[in-house]
């Protein structure tokens, strides 16, 4: 077995004192700038990157992985606790993580988080470890008519599963995709929607900007509004039985915890998909197959489970065709790969010949980060636990002060802030008229993606809407995309005949 | 809360158009050659924005949302209350970003939430407001080389920034 020798020469590799002291850091890092709301794994990697000219390149690319890797656990926490994602990738753990929280069981979300995290990492860097060349061979065949196909699917998903007011969520989803569009036009490089000549909107509206909007300032003005101006955000209690039994409960959810890891994997190694569809997509089809699919988004561990096991399998499929091919997987792996190619490493199927000391020492530090990342993650529970205990009229002003940097941080623009400020009311009072705003933070996301898919599948095929019909895996993403559209409508028709019989009757 | 599901359709329909029109600005048709034009995604997004209001508008007529045969105001006197005061605190904490910066604008936003809004004492209200923009610059300014904006304040960091950056 070549594999197992190769990795067996990794895991001496990743054991080295030196690389294993910077997977610790690295990890502890990570998940502090991962539960930054406005700071993501991209953040932390690109700014640390400089730092690791310091050490060899494959002691680098192990530190900066396990940061990747830290900062995936920790989007999870601010999710959990504030309700603001700490990255795009957490988005989709908010929906079930927050509820909990405010029942008090925020202990268990962030249990359920690290152990789902850990699980889907560990899947995935097996199925890395075993099916490296041959998977990416499969994603290289997706084209723009597959990663279209595959976000109308992320879409679908809200509208036959969210079970809220149709027109609403529609439109939410909408609002979202064209606020993405914001900027510049990416194929005419012609400026487009710049709002009353406002030179801010040429750069385009951040996602963060939305997220940090929405989540922070108008989540805040909604829960001091909502509870009138008192509202209890938990009552956990902490000891070592309650945690044992909270990882005895997480660990029967094993379904969504596959269900979160194979598609998580499978959509990270899409060049351009990613952790965010992937978590989505994973909270939707965990929802469909669920027995209870009623609770979700009211309090599910589930709902933490899949998401949370599909970013972090992601972030490690989003590695594979970085490495083989040489096309990164995510906005953080192209980072990576621009420190690689800085290191003199040229990424690509000939790397695991001529680099295969690099190739599997990345390997099994992946194994080495993800197991130091759920100890360090669970270790520094009560920390974060101690957060929500604050009276919330201290922990109000904390979290609008991290909007405020968190919304000036990625773009270094006030516009931006004042932006959030005005999404943050805006939100408030179509959260009053229960508009669903997750979607239209998910679209301003996925609208980069989908509409130079959309635009590039119709140049190629010159206009001929039905290649997303024809094309033997668009297909069957596309004709699943649309029943889920339609779900909703045959649920009325199948209401409305069960209302008709028993006024029969 | 019936009035403003009414209102609030009316006006995200007018964005919408206004959307629409704006997205006119580049072309929205099939360019030769480009395939569909640099406004064809917004606008046809924004013309189906429109249709969910009009939906919205008809649920309205026929009653059938929650929020249009809800009785309940809108913003009663605490939500009025409320959103002067704290949402009024944020946006001067944003403006107060432009004349005294980051450090200067979060330990007074802070003082006021803390003690007017929270009324907590002193001690908790000063440790807090005074720790805040400690951690923040070490966090982002040091440790990040996000440079925070400073204001009129700017002058006072230099030494800062010799031992530092």
């Amino acid at each position: 077995m070549d594999i197992i020798q190769h990795l067996l020469g990794g895991f001496l590799i990743a054991f080295e004192p030196l690389n294993l002291g910077l997977v610790v850091v690295g990890v502890t890092v990570g998940l502090f700038i991962g539960a930054m709301p406005g700071l993501g794994s991209v953040n932390g990697v690109a700014i640390l990157l400089p730092l690791t000219f310091l050490v060899p390149p494959t002691s680098a690319i192990i530190f900066l992985a396990a940061i990747y890797y830290g900062a995936m656990y920790g989007g999870a926490i601010s999710s959990i606790m504030l309700g603001i994602p700490g990255a795009s990738t957490a988005v989709a753990t908010t929906f079930d993580g927050r509820p909990l929280a405010l029942k008090g069981l925020a202990d268990k979300a962030l249990i359920a988080a690290a152990m789902a995290s850990f699980f889907g990492g560990t899947i995935s860097i097996i199925l890395f470890t075993g099916f490296a060349p041959a998977l990416a061979s499969v994603a290289l065949d997706f084209g723009d008519q597959e990663i279209f196909a595959l976000m109308l699917l992320a879409f679908a998903t809200f509208v036959g599963l969210g079970g809220d007011d149709i027109a609403k969520t529609v439109f939410s989803i909408c609002i979202g995709l064209v606020f993405s569009a914001v900027g510049m036009d990416i194929i005419s490089g012609t400026p487009r929607l710049v709002f009353f000549d406002i030179i801010g909107f040429l750069h385009g509206i951040n996602f963060l900007v939305l997220a940090i909007g929405v989540y922070g300032i108008g989540e805040m003005l909604w829960t001091i509004d909502s509870t009138r101006g008192n509202p209890m955000m938990s009552k956990v209690e902490i000891s070592a039985s309650r945690t044992i039994s909270h990882m005895k409960d997480v660990v029967t959810e094993w379904k969504p915890a596959w269900i979160g890891s194979l598609l998580g994997f499978f959509v990270g190694i899409l060049p351009a998909a990613g952790a965010t569809p992937g978590a989505l997509m994973a909270y939707g089809i965990s929802k469909m197959t669920s027995k209870n699919p009623e609770n979700y988004g009211k309090g599910d561990v589930g709902g933490v489970i899949a998401p949370e096991a599909a970013n972090n399998a992601a972030s490690t499929g989003a590695m594979l065709p970085m490495l083989t091919l040489g096309i990164p997987g995510s906005p953080t792996t192209a980072i990576l790969l621009g420190g690689m190619v800085i290191w003199g490493l040229v990424p690509g199927p000939m790397m695991f010949i001529e680099q295969s000391d690099f190739v599997w020492g990345l390997t099994a530090s992946l194994y080495a980060a993800n197991f130091f990342a759920v100890i360090i993650n669970i270790l520094f529970i009560p920390v974060f636990l101690y957060v929500l205990k604050m009276p919330f009229t201290v922990l109000a002003p904390i979290i609008f002060v991290l909007c405020l940097v968190g919304g000036y941080a990625p773009t270094e623009d006030m516009h931006d802030v004042w932006l959030m400020v005005l999404f943050g009311f805006g939100a408030y009072a179509l959260r009053k008229l229960d508009y669903p705003l997750a979607p239209a933070v998910l679209a301003i996301v996925l609208g980069p993606i989908a509409e130079p898919a959309l635009r590039q599948s119709l140049i190629i095929s010159g206009g001929d809407a039905t290649v997303f019909f024809t094309r033997p895996i668009a297909g069957p993403i596309t004709m699943i995309a649309i029943v889920l559209l339609l779900l909703p409508l045959v649920q009325v028709f199948r209401k409305k005949r069960k209302q008709a019989k028993n006024a029969g009757v | 809360m019936r009035r403003a599901e009414l209102v609030t359709a009316v006006l995200l329909a007018a964005f919408s158009i206004y959307l629409m029109w704006k997205s006119t600005e580049l072309n929205i048709g099939w360019v030769k050659h480009e395939g569909p034009g640099g406004g064809a995604w917004p606008f046809w997004l924004a013309a189906i924005m429109l249709i969910c209001n009009i939906w919205t508008i008809v649920n309205w007529v026929r009653r059938a949302t929650p929020q249009s045969r809800s009785q309940d105001q809108f913003m009663d006197a605490h939500a009025i209350r409320m959103l002067l005061l704290v949402g009024g605190s944020v946006v001067a904490l944003v403006a107060m970003v432009h004349v005294i910066g980051v450090y200067g604008a979060v330990p007074v936003f802070m003082l006021f939430y803390l003690r007017v809004l929270g009324r907590h004492g002193w001690v908790p209200t000063l440790v807090i407001s005074g720790t805040a923009p400690v951690v923040i610059f070490f966090f982002f300014d040091v440790a990040m080389r996000i440079v925070l904006p400073k204001g009129y304040l700017e002058p006072l960091f230099y030494p800062l920034y010799d031992i530092f950056l």
